[in-house]
């Protein structure tokens, strides 16, 4: 599962822009993935400008 | 809010506020939606803009304008400095009171802005965007309209619900950190870029002047490359050496995008335009002027034209596509070459080619010059060389 760390999160766009199943909801300082539809595939995770990402389990 | 516009645009940076006023001043009723409870807050950008390009397309306004540069100087991994001689001279913009602005010049011709609203989904009726759902202050709106522009940013999801591939592979996306640093001191009428792998791997560092004592300083490398390590860890080690006293003021992620030129960018009752439709300069990442040019000159006329003929398909619409092709199309080709050639340059190549350039007489120090010279020391880049300066698609 992705976790998001809410402490780094500058809620930037970068992670939703490579996101290839388009899972990732961002409210003006809020962001949800739905984990059910997502296919782990590290994207995400690889871009995020400050490491807010992490899979989990 | 009503619960019917001609046009509603999602986003309120330069590309929606812009196409926002243009077609209002063509007669449709718009409403521009931003999901921010503030426009033009974050600045998450180096605020960085020609003057000829600014100029085009608005005349500017002291208040927009925080510095003015006068050169630019590119840095090689060894330190020797290229200053390049650069007939189009910039401004380093306030860009929260340039954005503000853009959607208050909306207002004026009689746009409705809202803020605080997401945009979350699209209607569709008969195969053809008919308008949005929207989240405003804790209530669900249904608005329609007869064309939605998604002028969303780099995190833009408009073209995506409307079936365009519009996410972006980690190699076009520039992954950046950008802080506001003060206490240092610096020559405020220099723009800095710094090239290394060392530094910015697939990108660049910049340090855009306010003034003496202030400067946005940041940098943005390529998506293949921050698993590794960070953007905010190099940009962090980097003012940690060079500036020690740094007092950091803000600090801001951010994405642009860096890719190919998108050719779809409408489809029926749908227009992309701004760093949704991957207008940014591939190679700098600069994407404020592009995304008021497209909206200003084309994409706000054309939604209006649509309105009044009453024909928003697909078709009727790549007039603005095919436009924007003729305008900007071959450069942003020529640019995405270029920089597919300048990221695989490594740090030795750079080293002997600012060698080579800070020999040569000042006013053969151009951005030309320079690529042309690091790019002929690496046989490997022959072709993309020949493709890249003669043109050829
Ligand atoms: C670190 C960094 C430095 C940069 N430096 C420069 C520079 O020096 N010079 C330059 O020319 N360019 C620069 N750029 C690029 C420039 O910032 C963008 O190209 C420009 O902002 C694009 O304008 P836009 O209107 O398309 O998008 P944006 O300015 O990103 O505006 C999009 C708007 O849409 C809103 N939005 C998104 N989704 C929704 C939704 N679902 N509902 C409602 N609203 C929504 C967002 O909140 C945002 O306000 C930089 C970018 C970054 C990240
Ligand atoms: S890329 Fe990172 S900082 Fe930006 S919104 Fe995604 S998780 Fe947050
Ligand atoms: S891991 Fe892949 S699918 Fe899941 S949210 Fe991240 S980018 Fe999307």
């Amino acid at each position: 599962m992705i976790v998001i760390k809410n402490d780094l999160c500058d809620f930037c766009g970068t992670c939703v822009s490579v996101c290839p199943v388009d899972v990732i909801e961002l409210y003006e300082a809020r962001l949800v993935i739905d984990h059910e539809k997502c296919t782990e595939c590290l994207k995400c995770v690889k871009v995020c400008p400050v490491r807010a990402l992490e899979i989990q389990g | 809010m009503k619960d019917y516009y001609d046009i509603i645009i999602v986003g309120a940076g330069p590309a929606g506020s812009t196409a926002a006023r243009i077609a209002a001043q063509h007669g449709a009723k718009v409403l521009l939606l931003e999901k921010d409870r503030e426009i033009g807050v974050p600045v998450r950008c180096g605020e960085a803009v020609g003057e000829k390009g600014l100029k085009r397309v608005l005349e500017p306004r002291p208040e927009w304008i925080a510095n003015r540069i006068e050169a630019v100087r590119l840095i090689a991994p060894d330190g020797t400095v290229v200053k390049v001689h650069h007939e189009d001279i910039g401004f380093i913009l306030d860009r929260k009171r340039f954005d503000y602005d853009l959607a208050m010049m909306a207002a004026q011709q009689g746009v409705k802005v809202v803020t605080k609203a997401y945009v979350y989904g699209l209607l569709k009726e008969n195969d053809s965007i008919a308008g949005v759902k929207v989240l405003h202050l804790g209530k669900h709106f249904q608005i329609k309209a007869k064309i939605v522009i998604g002028a969303d940013g780099v995190e833009s999801r408009v073209g995506r619900w409307a079936g365009l591939k519009t996410n972006l592979g980690l190699k076009d996306i520039e992954t950046c950190v950008q802080m506001t640093v003060s206490n240092i001191k610096l020559e405020r009428s220099y723009c800095d870029f710094y090239f290394s792998a060392k530094l910015a791997p697939g990108g660049y560092l910049w340090v855009f002047p306010k003034n003496e004592h202030l400067a946005n300083i940041g940098l943005g490398i390529s998506g293949e490359f921050a698993a590794q390590k960070s953007p905010l860890e190099y940009l962090t080690e980097f003012i940690e050496q060079k500036f020690p006293e740094a007092a950091i003021l803000t600090t801001v992620a951010g994405g642009v995008p860096c890719a190919q030129f998108m050719e779809k960018v409408v489809a029926n009752g749908l227009m992309l335009i701004g760093d949704a439709a991957h207008q940014a300069n591939p190679m700098t990442g600069g994407g404020i002027i592009q995304s008021i040019i497209a909206s200003d000159e084309i994409a706000g006329r054309v939604a209006a034209e649509a309105i009044q003929k009453n024909d928003v398909s697909e078709s009727a619409l790549a007039a603005y596509a095919k436009e924007w092709d003729k305008v900007n199309g071959n450069s942003h080709r020529r640019s995405y070459r270029l920089k597919e050639a300048v990221y695989k340059l490594t740090d030795d190549d750079l080293n002997r080619t600012a060698a080579t350039i800070s020999k040569k007489a000042p006013d053969k120090q151009t951005i030309i010059n320079i690529f042309k010279t690091a790019l002929i020391q690496h046989p490997k880049l022959v072709p993309d060389i020949i493709k890249v300066f003669l043109g050829s698609d």
